[in-house]
């Protein structure tokens, strides 16, 4: 009987031990959350938001400090969509060729070695935009800059194909095999099936794989941070250099910033703008998430 | 199988087809005549053949590896082989449609969904896909249920409404024939008559080849049955002497429900 | 009929134009990942020598070295596996094995979801905040590896939870019929049998941590750094220090992120050498971690 409760109490402890562990991670967003208002609220305290949303000069470590973010919010923007010019594109085709068209085991090798390319570290990445390509991309654009948003833009987009193919081309597959036949016995080929039935069948899906990969591109840092140039240009111009949210971060993290200056609060300013960003991005890919549960 | 020779004019043709699947020998030395205008019904217990052999007539078995026919479906009135290697399947489809077990519509709208054979066919012409779709879900009997909600998901319908919705979206590139596998299966007894009613006027302009697991089915609607077993064809003949007078002994062990 | 076999042309002609755009899309991305390869390894390969782990980094190119880098990299990841782990896996084990359904495990939930869509860089925030300055690590191994370990925390759970999902249910239900707790069939059987699993998604998450560069530049760690950190290991009693932990660091990709940025061409050499070996490292994880997961798959088969 004794031991039977020992047991028990055995037993109450490690599930109170697990999920204290689970729990943790909820701590994880709460501490994002605090830490994020806690140091932006001082800095909220000095520089008023209207400025801070609406400037257009970015130059919070001159003599005469400028807190206009949006620069950097246009830089994370201009690279970002570059990035999406490449990723989705060939994300979604490369999703469509593995899922309706690659044999069997020609997809079963190039679809990890495909995820391969989200596992090189991204610094790697950044050597490749700022030592390869943009030399590259020099000899047919001469005006481009040595650091410059494009190419850091285009590795970014290059980076990002996995995420947006993977999920896409698992949404494709989970369309049941029923709706395609549909397809083919009305005398359609494959691409009219795929274009036709699947792409709007596996919508959701393919949705959420793409906010994915804009999420991901917006908070990408290092690529930006060696090859885009440490330059807060109010500019659209892919041609020129950029700084982005994260590249600021990164900016200001390198040199000797004391704690408890402005200065110091700048980066989560930029911070909390990154990170509204994304969770906005996040929930609408969430919401896209929970509609391909409900789709078949 | 006793031979039977039929006394119509023949829309296909099935001679001495053979089927494969891998290692598989699905269909052995099949024979049938498919008369114009008119139902055939193919019956037998699971796993017979007889919807391997109905999707023989548009080459669904193109979709996946390891496939194989032997023998002939001729296809009039040009008296083609359609399963022949020099044939497209594409083009086989294009005449020949397809109604299947489960509604399967796409995720567009009603009016989409009908339109989609003559989109693929490359007709965008608006007057003309208008009046496609309406004459074939009239055809179909869905055009009072459905013209006011054209725009709808075709996924707001019903089940067996979902089903004539296939049925329009097959009859709007008008086919030579008309293939259902087991388009009822999946339905409730009010539906299923719907569709039922629906297969007997289709037949004034359309040939019809029908797999169905309901005997009472092929008794009711269909002119000629053929009965298989084992992927073998063991009889046909028309439909009312297979019921009241089969020539074989397993026809009648079947049709009298000792066996499948 | 000519007309509707015009047609079927033009589609097949379409669809045959797709089967090379599409190939060519799915592999554009490896070719370009093997001229990236190709292109470090011809400006990095002279430079890796013996002496190249050996050193410090210098003011001199052709002197500087990467010892720093990988002895603070190794023990960062020592820190962020003993923290990541043990938390993961069993937050993990909760979820899937324990959790009922109820607003806190639907938070939990979708908090994890959203936790891995998160830029790492806020991971350093966080770590810049709570570890450096409120728990007072300073710019510490200890606070770069805690920031590593809840980037992946979020991983792990991941891989876990998928891990023990594929577990049938037939399994527990004859574990309880046996008589066994909870605990006990978690132990003897859940555990046991997702093994690949989580092996693969820890592996994967750590590969991802020794590649991560901004939260670790985010907590403050040094780009130039010529010592090392206290030896875990010493001679007297009780043999083993954790004073490590507390001092200064730089990691691999801070190095090569140091090297890449400087505008002399002779440290982009070292950059290159730098980034073959950290591309090594984590293309060796990785593929160690699938040839774990298709080991297992075949060797449990449901």
């Amino acid at each position: 009987m004794k031991q039977k409760t020992s047991k028990k109490i055995k037993e109450f402890l490690i599930e109170t031990v697990l999920f204290l562990s689970a729990l943790s991670s909820v701590l994880i967003t709460a501490g994002i959350v605090i830490i994020l208002s806690y140091e932006s609220f001082g800095f909220f305290k000095e520089v008023p938001i209207k400025e801070f949303l609406t400037g257009t000069q970015w130059t919070p470590l001159f003599a005469e400090p400028k807190f206009g973010i949006l620069p950097l919010v246009t830089g994370t923007l201009l690279t970002t969509f570059i990035a999406l010019l490449v990723s989705l594109p060939l994300g979604l085709i490369a999703a469509i060729y593995l899922s309706e068209y690659a044999p069997h085991r020609f997809r079963e090798i190039v679809k990890p070695v495909l995820e391969l390319l989200a596992a090189v570290p991204t610094v790697v990445y950044g050597y490749f935009a700022l030592l390869f390509l943009t030399p590259i991309l020099q000899k047919f654009l001469p005006d481009l800059s040595g650091f410059n948003a494009l190419a850091p833009g285009i590795i970014m987009g290059i980076m990002i194909i996995p995420y947006v193919s993977s999920v896409s081309e698992d949404a494709m597959k989970a369309v049941p095999m029923h709706i395609r036949e549909g397809s083919y016995a009305m005398g359609a080929t494959k691409l009219q099936t795929a274009i036709k039935v699947l792409i709007p069948a596996a919508f959701s899906g393919i949705a959420a794989a793409f906010i994915m990969g804009i999420s991901r591109a917006v908070g990408e840092t290092m690529v930006v941070a060696i090859a885009a140039g440490m330059m807060p240009n109010f500019t659209a111009n892919p041609m020129e250099p950029v700084q982005t949210l994260t590249s600021y971060i990164v900016q200001v993290s390198l040199g000797d910033v004391p704690h408890g200056t402005i200065e110091y609060k700048t980066i989560f300013a930029a911070g909390v703008v990154l990170f509204l960003m994304t969770l906005f991005f996040n929930i609408i890919g969430f919401w896209f998430r929970k509609k391909i549960r409900e789709a078949y | 199988m006793s031979e039977t020779t039929i006394h119509e004019k023949l829309k296909a043709e099935v001679k001495d087809l053979n089927f494969h699947y891998g290692n598989v020998h699905a269909l052995k030395n099949i024979n049938l005549p498919v008369a114009e205008k008119k139902i055939t019904a193919l019956i037998g217990p699971s796993g017979c053949g007889k919807t391997t052999l109905l999707r023989c007539f548009n080459r669904m078995h193109d979709l996946y590896p390891h496939n194989r026919y032997e023998g002939e479906v001729i296809l009039n009135p040009e008296n083609i082989n359609i399963t022949g290697k020099d044939i497209d399947p594409i083009e086989v489809r294009m005449r020949i449609s397809m109604v299947f077990q489960k509604p399967n519509p796409f995720p567009k709208s009603i009016y989409e969904n009908v339109a989609y054979g003559l989109r693929v066919r490359g007709v965008n012409k608006k007057s003309m896909l208008d009046e496609k779709v309406e004459a074939s879900l009239r055809g179909a009997a869905l055009w009072n249920e459905a013209k006011d909600r054209l725009y709808n998901s075709a996924f707001d319908l019903s089940g067996g409404q979902q089903q004539r919705l296939c049925i329009a979206r097959a009859l709007a590139t008008d086919p030579e024939i008309l293939l259902f596998d087991e388009p009822t299966s999946a339905l409730d007894p009010i539906s299923t008559a719907k569709i039922e009613e629906l297969m007997l006027s289709l037949k004034k302009q359309i040939t019809i080849l029908i797999v169905t697991h309901n005997m009472q089915q092929a008794a009711r609607i269909s002119d000629y049955t053929g009965f298989m077993m084992l992927g073998e064809l063991i009889e046909f003949d028309k439909t009312d002497k297979i019921f009241t007078a089969p020539s074989e002994k397993l026809t009648e062990d079947y049709i009298t429900g000792r066996f499948g | 009929m000519e007309d509707i076999k015009k047609r079927i042309a033009i589609s097949k002609l379409w669809n045959n134009a797709f089967l090379i755009v599409g190939l060519l899309s799915t592999l554009i991305g490896l070719v370009l990942l093997f001229a990236l390869f190709i292109d470090l390894f011809i400006e990095g390969a002279p430079r890796l020598s013996y002496k190249f782990f050996a050193s410090f980094p210098s003011r001199f190119p052709e002197q500087a070295g990467i010892l720093s880098a990988w002895v603070g990299t190794s023990l960062v990841m020592l820190v962020t596996a003993a923290a990541a782990i043990p938390l993961g896996v069993a937050a993990g084990i909760y979820l899937e094995e324990y959790a009922r359904k109820n607003w806190v495990t639907g938070i939990i939930e979708i908090n994890i979801t959203n936790l891995a869509g998160v830029p790492s860089i806020i991971y350093g925030l966080l770590a810049l905040g709570l570890f450096v300055y409120f728990f007072k690590f300073g710019e510490s191994i200890l606070t770069g590896g805690l920031a590593l370990a809840l980037l992946i925390l979020p991983m792990i759970i991941m891989a876990t939870r998928e891990a023990i999902r594929a577990i049938p249910n037939s399994i527990r239900e004859a574990s309880y019929a046996l008589g066994a707790t909870k605990w006990q069939t978690v132990k003897n059987h859940i555990i046991p049998y997702s093994m690949g699993g989580i092996l693969t998604g820890i592996i994967i998450g750590l590969s991802r941590a020794i590649g991560e560069t901004a939260p670790i530049i985010t907590v403050g760690a040094l780009t130039f750094i010529a010592f090392l950190p206290v030896s875990p290991f010493s001679a007297e009693f009780p043999f083993i220090s954790f004073k490590w932990l507390l001092d200064p660091f730089t990691v691999m990709p801070i190095q090569m992120f140091n090297w890449v940025s400087r505008p002399q061409a002779e440290f982009h050499v070292n950059a290159a050498a730098a980034g073959i070996v950290l591309l090594i490292m984590t293309l060796v994880m990785n593929a160690v971690a699938i040839y774990i997961r298709y080991k297992f798959r075949k060797k449990i088969k449901w």
